[in-house]
């Protein structure tokens, strides 16, 4: 009898997250479903509220994130008031937004992706997680990892005002600046991150690379999808985490559009599923063709590995280093494996670090002039950053008063709905054959499709509020289902 | 060696910066490790729902709930853990008092979910809605149903403890964890059962630094128009500031950063409803007796529910606007 697997919840990503894996009467896999639960719909309620509240208000859609919203949720509030903050408060901002990045792929890289690599992928549930990897690389190491997590978060609470949720961007700029005293601390801690940087690197060198077995799961056809690539880029078409436009390559490399933000609904748009809260956004002006690959179809990602793909280089040399050995161990661009986007995010780390101390060394840092006034009638604007999880866009409009009429949100996440549901796919086709035992280190794998997405479906479900762990159920080929498999702690 | 006392943390409807502020707390993270066998938590570990229904109920010695109760998965998700443990924090604005996605009560749910899939870059002219059981070719599959108005945790299960804050402040978790460890090493006594944990009893004003002079106010401002004073007062410059509403336990970072209070520690102690309180306060330094001048006066709050229930609305005496009232009722 065929079966039926469900993953509930999906876990060691965030937010919340449902897989349902149907099988033909053989035991082959007979499609995969990937479902998103929840919706809290803040395209809804934030109407009514004034434009300035956006940078607090959507805070609150993501707060593993929250420094991404803020700073979309900032630049669209500038746009809509048509104001271009001083030359300060855009360095503070992008300092605040390396320092934030430092964190964020520190975290992804330690307690959430890396785990399945440092302990194995069919390691023993209760101990493939942050604390086994601390068990297994020692506590000197985990010592750093927090030092990391700390530093980053220091930045994020002298600029930002608070650690999580930051409160001091505005429509004009920041309602603070920092004294060379923080300045000096700042650029410390920036200093010890790039080293932190390269130590990471240089362990996911050692236990990765230097691993066989793990290099031909990353390069094996399991985790491999050709699709379009975006990323925001600057004037010479090198990474951007905090502006520029948005860039997209094909499947062969070659650039497709470049948008500014301002633009970015004449190139992107979502489609709808029946079975699921979340959409899926596409290349407009290529369609949606389904859960398909390849230059037809409309299908594109934007993580760290797309950000890459996407661009012709790093800004800062050590990144930029990193970046060529990537190209060049992986056998030039673009880069289809997913799991290279582990990679991917260290080379992100290191480029994160190495901006913080760049723009923290800038003289004009410290000035008092962090906040220009609007003086122009508020109307509407688009604002968009790199969140570490994918381009993210605010859209926003308003009335005379700068209070909100109507909100579209595409964030990080939601871009890469479509090709998650695409490496799930082909995970558990690859894995589950006919004849097969499914154990929980082979859905274990099926997980690990997504993780290297690093997917937040806080953000994704900012349309109602929710969480994310993973269940597997099988069903039989009439539908019922027969055994429901869930890892354990 | 006798096992160690199972901890467990779970967000439900929420953004999962609860979870960040507890990782906030740094080195602490190791003598939770070290004093808690970590028996369930989505975001980092791997356990399932399954393995939490095969626990033995009141076997989880301490849950932290973030998130609000948004769908019926949420609710099924607190009654479980409610039942499987012995002490349930609400943890967290969301699941203290609805936080921001509460401001969805405003709302009926359809017209959420209309607007999700209504926007300009939706690609819907066969109008798909999400539906909660839908029948693919290869069999039905099934998401959670939306409630029509978002819960507390409180408004669905019996709570022990309520630890406020957007996110409770993480020096404030340190200390609660450690009060827990002290308890269990018979070193120091839970406090009452409804105590409001890891806060103070004041309010926000009472911790800020910023020069108060009992200053009356013509006119409301935007925070973006004006280039307020460093060290004054932010209500006495004009700019909505919520702290005198406000609990305190946060030490008033957001007006030490220049920017007001918004709120997210919810009421102060005794408050009853949170916007009565801070229309009170407003109406307090409000200098005019000429009803036609006030009213001027408070055309300057332009989005008044936002600013009095930004946080509470889920929690506060009205808990939803009509609407989505009136289909919870049916």
């Amino acid at each position: 009898m065929a079966q039926r697997i469900t993953i509930d919840p999906i876990t060691r990503l965030e937010g919340h997250g449902k897989i349902e894996i149907f099988l033909t009467e053989e035991g082959e896999v007979a499609n995969t479903y990937f479902q998103i639960p929840e919706l809290r719909g803040f395209e809804r309620f934030c109407v009514g509220r004034p434009v300035e509240e956006m940078p607090l208000l959507t805070n609150r859609i993501c707060g593993v994130c929250p420094e991404a919203h803020h700073m979309a949720a900032a630049k669209a509030a500038d746009a809509v008031y048509h104001i271009d903050p001083p030359r300060t408060a855009k360095l503070l901002r992008e300092l605040l937004y390396s320092a934030f990045y430092v964190t964020d792929h520190t975290t992804h890289f330690y307690a959430l992706g890396g785990p399945d690599f440092v302990l194995g992928p069919d390691a023993p549930v209760a101990e493939r997680n942050i604390l086994g990897v601390i068990h297994k690389v020692g506590l000197e190491i985990a010592g750093k990892v927090i030092q990391a997590r700390k530093y980053g978060h220091t930045v994020v609470e002298i600029i930002g005002g608070r650690k999580v949720h930051p409160c001091t961007s505005i429509p004009g700029g920041l309602t603070k600046g920092i004294t060379e005293e923080q300045r000096k601390e700042i650029e410390e801690m920036g200093k010890w991150a790039v080293e932190f940087a390269q130590f990471s690197l240089q362990l996911f060198n050692d236990i990765v690379l230097g691993n066989k077995a793990y290099v031909d799961l990353i390069l094996g056809d399991i985790y491999t999808h050709r699709t379009y690539y975006m990323g925001s880029v600057d004037e010479n078409n090198k990474v951007n985490f905090y502006d520029g436009k948005v860039r997209v390559v094909d499947p062969d490399g070659k650039e497709f559009i470049k948008y500014a933000p301002k633009d970015y609904a004449e190139h992107i748009a979502e489609h709808v599923e029946p079975w699921t809260y979340l959409k899926f956004p596409y290349l407009k002006k290529i369609g949606w063709k389904g859960f398909v690959d390849g230059n037809d179809s409309g299908i594109y990602m934007a993580t760290p590995l797309s950000r890459l793909n996407a661009s012709e280089g790093m800004a800062t040399p050590r990144a930029q280093e990193e970046y060529e050995r990537f190209y060049s161990t992986l056998g030039g661009k673009p880069v289809h494996q997913r799991l290279a986007t582990h990679w991917a995010r260290l080379i992100e780390l290191l480029y994160a670090a190495e901006r913080w101390v760049e723009l923290a060394a800038d003289p004009e840092v410290t000035s008092p002039n962090f906040h220009a006034i609007p003086t122009e009638k508020p109307t509407e604007g688009v604002g968009i950053v790199e969140a570490p999880r994918g381009t993210l866009t605010h859209h926003y409009t308003t009335d005379e008063r700068g209070v909100l009429t109507k909100v579209n949100l595409i964030v990080g996440t939601t871009n890469n709905y479509a090709p998650i549901s695409m490496s799930i796919n082909k995970a558990a086709s690859s894995l589950i054959k006919k004849g097969t035992v499914v154990t929980e280190g082979m859905l274990n794998m099926v997980e690990m499709a997504f993780r290297a997405y690093d997917p937040c479906f806080g953000c994704a479900t900012h349309s109602l509020p929710g969480q994310m762990p993973l269940q597997v159920t099988i069903h039989d080929a009439q539908g019922n289902p027969v055994k429901v498999l869930r890892q354990y702690c | 060696m006798t096992a160690k006392p199972k901890f467990a943390m779970y967000w439900a409807a929420s953004c999962g910066g609860c979870e960040i502020a507890v990782l906030n707390i740094h080195e602490k993270i190791l003598e939770v490790d070290a004093n808690f066998d970590v028996v369930f938590w989505p975001v980092a570990m791997d356990a399932k729902y399954k393995d939490v229904e095969a626990m033995e109920d009141g076997s989880i010695l301490l849950t932290l709930f973030n998130g609000g109760i948004r769908n019926d998965e949420n609710e099924h998700i607190a009654k479980l853990l409610r039942r499987k443990s012995k002490i349930l924090v609400a943890f967290g604005s969301c699941a203290n008092e609805g936080c921001i996605p509460g401001l969805a009560n405003l709302s009926d749910s359809r017209e959420i979910v209309y607007t999700a899939y209504n926007t300009i870059t939706t690609d819907n002219p066969h109008e798909i809605y999400p539906m909660t059981s839908y029948d693919t070719p290869e069999g039905e599959i099934h998401i959670p149903k939306i409630l029509p108005v978002l819960k507390t945790l409180e408004q669905v299960v019996d709570v022990d403890y309520f630890m406020p804050g957007c996110p409770p402040e993480s020096h404030q978790i340190a200390a609660v964890i450690d009060l827990v460890i002290q308890v269990l090493q018979g070193k120091a006594e839970l406090p009452p059962k409804g105590t409001v944990i890891g806060a103070g009893n004041s309010t926000v004003c009472d911790e800020c630094k910023r020069t108060r002079n009992i200053k009356s106010i013509k006119s409301f401002e935007r925070i973006w128009g004006i280039a307020p004073d460093p060290t004054l007062c932010l209500l006495e410059q004009g700019i909505p500031c919520n702290g005198p509403a406000t609990r305190s336990g946060c030490t008033a970072r957001c007006p030490t950063a220049g920017a007001q209070c918004i709120g997210c520690y919810g009421p102060a102690e005794g408050v009853v409803d949170y916007g009565a309180r801070l229309i009170s306060s407003y109406a307090s330094v409000i200098e005019s007796k000429d009803p036609e001048e006030i009213e001027q006066i408070l055309d300057g709050l332009v989005d008044p529910i936002g600013q009095f229930y930004r946080f509470n609305l889920a929690g506060s005496l009205l808990k939803a606007a009509v609407p989505a009232w009136k289909k919870e009722k049916a």
